[in-house]
């Protein structure tokens, strides 16, 4: 079936792969969170996309809480955070920046090879759109490890999730108690990761976690 | 009379309405009764289901497998609830705690308690998974509420590590569905747990062992299994000590119960991987890990910690090794577990308060400062470390025979482990509980029923289990292939 509806698809998942690889470089928190509002904004452009050829209307519903939540509204809070904890400047990176490129296409060959070799018999739409998804989710968690900022690994467990939309989506027929469970532990989520971050604050005067980690482990 | 969908309703409306009444009322002691009271109130609706039964639905579902998990955890969710009542009481004493988030508290209790009891009822693998992310955000929170440092961090790593399992689970949840939807069809169908296991013999088998990879990383992140594990001895030293309770004895068997519910799926397909080797070397991995950790914990609670992790292990290889006999010892030393484990956080948290402090250091003698504390403690370490005639020892020996008999080999680093284990374990309790008292040297003001009918429990199972007890285990037993 390669036509056009499926080339959109097609598109519109690979450009989420794509906005992936340009999160793992992002050294500023501004740009950072530019960056995962494109990344929302794709997301809700493929899952529109998906619910238009799918015929599935509740889909579209989706794609809203998507666009609202994780391409307008959490960007915006979260800038008001960083400028209120006045950590808008630099972010540090554990990994540079080529190491990090590079185990991302590692990591996105690792789950082509992977998903596209066990969904055989799939129907090739959904085939892709798992593969895709998987490198999403896999980025999204090297995201998570390469970075020491809270707000970063936050974002990071973000465009994790949105990889798991993906997925969720490109399966055919889900029901909607899933997609919508999903947003809306995300919602959840991120009220949780609010509180934190104030409290984080309170304590700390920081939101790098490498202060947080002097205190790991065993107190003497 | 209660119809049997009223059991299973009130299991869940309980808990909901209770959190909601909680969060609203002021005042100690009437929050931590009806606190009790509700806890109780579940325990006793889940024991009716022994009895009447719902018929599975497409969203709920009871049978022989939840049924053990169901009691248990209503079980030692009422006796946290008691004990949780006197600890609490001490915390705002010293004013760790405010009276808000004693409400906070109570409400995220009740919460946990529901989002527990929703998770094995779930027939649905996607509502299973809601349940189980409800119960980690739950338990973030109340690992966070003394805000300090360590308590914060403890939090963080919790939610971090804690999100990531979950992540990983639901993209394992989503490929099952993939693999049934050829089989089964398009919607809610293809994710209700007893129509998939009629029907997974017909799944393509290579989606499903893709999926059974990525369910066993994530809810083995939940289960605390070794490299996974990073997040729970923090998670358990620096939250309240009921919520250490209620983490080790419930909230790691419900992520258990939930990898077992897709072990049955891939046991029932022929051409899928056989998930026994996965959950034998991830358990055996824990178990030698934590067995060898336990040596070098100074915070009492810590230690217990990594004591849950080595027994999830071991769960986890009897599980593995799979077989009636092999379940049935891993059910019964689930069990014997939760509540030795339970009863041993209701003693750890009432000598951490006496002594002011969870370092092991300024602990002595606790035989002799505190005799019914001490002893209490020494009774549930030795349960803890296998020790006949307690119910644990039975279970291990089960589990160590049934190994021996099938697979020797694996039986060596099984029976290593659990004396590396058991070695550790003692060093600590005779610096803890014997010797020159150090330390301060209060009365405790503790309530010992919850601690000791636990360990009641533990003891009367080593000696003698009741044949119906038995048989309905090694029914469920079967059903796990």
């Amino acid at each position: 079936m390669h036509n056009l509806s499926f080339d959109i698809a097609h598109m519109l998942a690979g450009g989420l792969v794509l906005v992936s690889f340009m999160q793992l470089y992002q050294d500023r928190l501004y740009a950072l969170l530019n960056t995962f509002a494109l990344h929302a904004l794709v997301l809700a452009l493929s899952v529109a996309w998906q619910a238009y050829i799918q015929n599935a209307p509740h889909l579209y519903v989706t794609a809203a809480i998507a666009l609202v939540f994780k391409a307008i509204v959490i960007p915006v809070v979260l800038h008001r955070i960083i400028v209120r904890l006045g950590i808008h400047r630099a972010i540090e990176k554990v990994v540079g920046v080529g190491p990090a490129m590079l185990l991302g296409i590692g990591l996105v060959a690792l789950s082509m090879v992977v998903m596209l070799r066990v969904t055989a018999e799939a129907d090739p739409l959904a085939r892709e759109d798992l593969a895709f998804a998987l490198s999403v989710v896999l980025l999204g968690l090297l995201m998570m490890v390469t970075r020491r900022n809270a707000v970063s690994q936050v974002v990071g467990f973000m465009s994790l999730e949105n990889g798991l939309v993906l997925a969720a989506t490109g399966a055919k027929g889900m029901p909607l108690v899933v997609e919508f469970s999903i947003a809306f532990s995300i919602l959840i989520a991120f009220i949780v990761i609010g509180i934190f971050l104030f409290r984080i604050r309170e304590r700390f005067d920081s939101v790098d976690m490498q202060v947080l980690d002097r205190f790991r482990g065993e107190r003497q | 009379m209660i119809g049997p969908d009223d059991a299973v309703a009130a299991l869940l409306w309980i808990p909901i309405v209770t959190a909601a009444v909680l969060a609203a009322l002021p005042g100690y002691r009437l929050t931590a009764r009806l606190n009790v009271l509700a806890t109780l109130a579940s325990f006793l609706f889940a024991l009716s289901l022994f009895f009447v039964r719902p018929q599975p639905g497409a969203y709920l579902l009871i049978d022989d497998l939840n049924n053990v998990f169901i009691v248990l955890t209503t079980f030692v969710g009422f006796t946290t609830s008691v004990f949780s009542a006197s600890y609490i009481n001490h915390e705002l004493e010293i004013g760790r705690l405010t009276p808000t988030h004693l409400r906070f508290y109570h409400a995220m209790y009740q919460v946990l308690m529901f989002a527990m009891n929703l998770a094995l009822i779930a027939n649905n693998i996607g509502l299973m998974w809601v349940a189980i992310e409800l119960a980690t955000l739950t338990t973030v929170m109340m690992v966070g509420i003394y805000r300090t440092h360590e308590a914060l961090e403890a939090a963080w790593k919790y939610f971090i590590l804690g999100s990531v399992g979950i992540a990983l689970a639901l993209f394992g949840t989503i490929l099952v569905y993939m693999a049934a939807r050829p089989v089964i069809g398009e919607g809610l169908d293809a994710m209700v747990w007893t129509i998939l296991v009629a029907h997974a013999a017909d799944f393509d088998p290579a989606l499903l062992n893709v999926a059974f990879v990525f369910l066993l990383l994530g809810y083995g992140t939940k289960i605390g299994l070794a490299p996974l594990h990073a997040w729970l001895p923090d998670a358990h030293a620096e939250g309240p000590t009921p919520i250490s309770a209620v983490l080790s004895g419930l909230l790691l068997n419900v992520a258990l119960y939930a990898l077992l519910r897709f072990k049955m799926l891939l046991a029932v397909n022929p051409l899928a991987l056989a998930p026994g080797p996965l959950m034998v070397t991830l358990g055996l991995i824990s178990l030698v890990f934590a067995a060898l950790m336990l040596y070098r914990r100074r915070d009492i609670k810590r230690l217990f910690a990594y004591s849950s992790i080595e027994h999830m292990g071991i769960i986890t290889f009897a599980f593995g090794m799979g077989g009636p006999l092999a379940n049935f010892a891993g059910l019964l030393h689930m069990t014997m577990h939760s509540l030795t484990k339970s009863a041993i956080f209701y003693a750890v948290g009432h000598i951490a308060q006496v002594k002011g402090t969870q370092k092991i250091v300024d602990m002595g003698g606790l035989t002799v400062t505190n005799p019914v504390l001490g002893w209490g403690l020494v009774l549930g370490v030795v349960a803890i470390a296998g020790l006949p005639p307690l119910g644990i020892f039975m279970s291990e020996f089960l589990i160590v025979s049934s190994t021996f008999a099938r697979q020797p080999l694996l039986a060596v680093p099984l029976v290593i482990g659990l004396l590396v284990g058991l070695g550790a374990l003692f060093m600590r309790l005779n610096s803890i509980a014997f010797g020159e008292p150090r330390g301060e040297r209060a009365p405790a003001q503790a309530s010992f029923v919850p601690m000791f009918a636990h360990l009641a429990l533990v003891l009367a199972a080593g000696i003698y289990l009741p044949p119906q007890l038995v048989v309905w285990l090694q029914n469920v037993a079967r059903t796990l292939g």
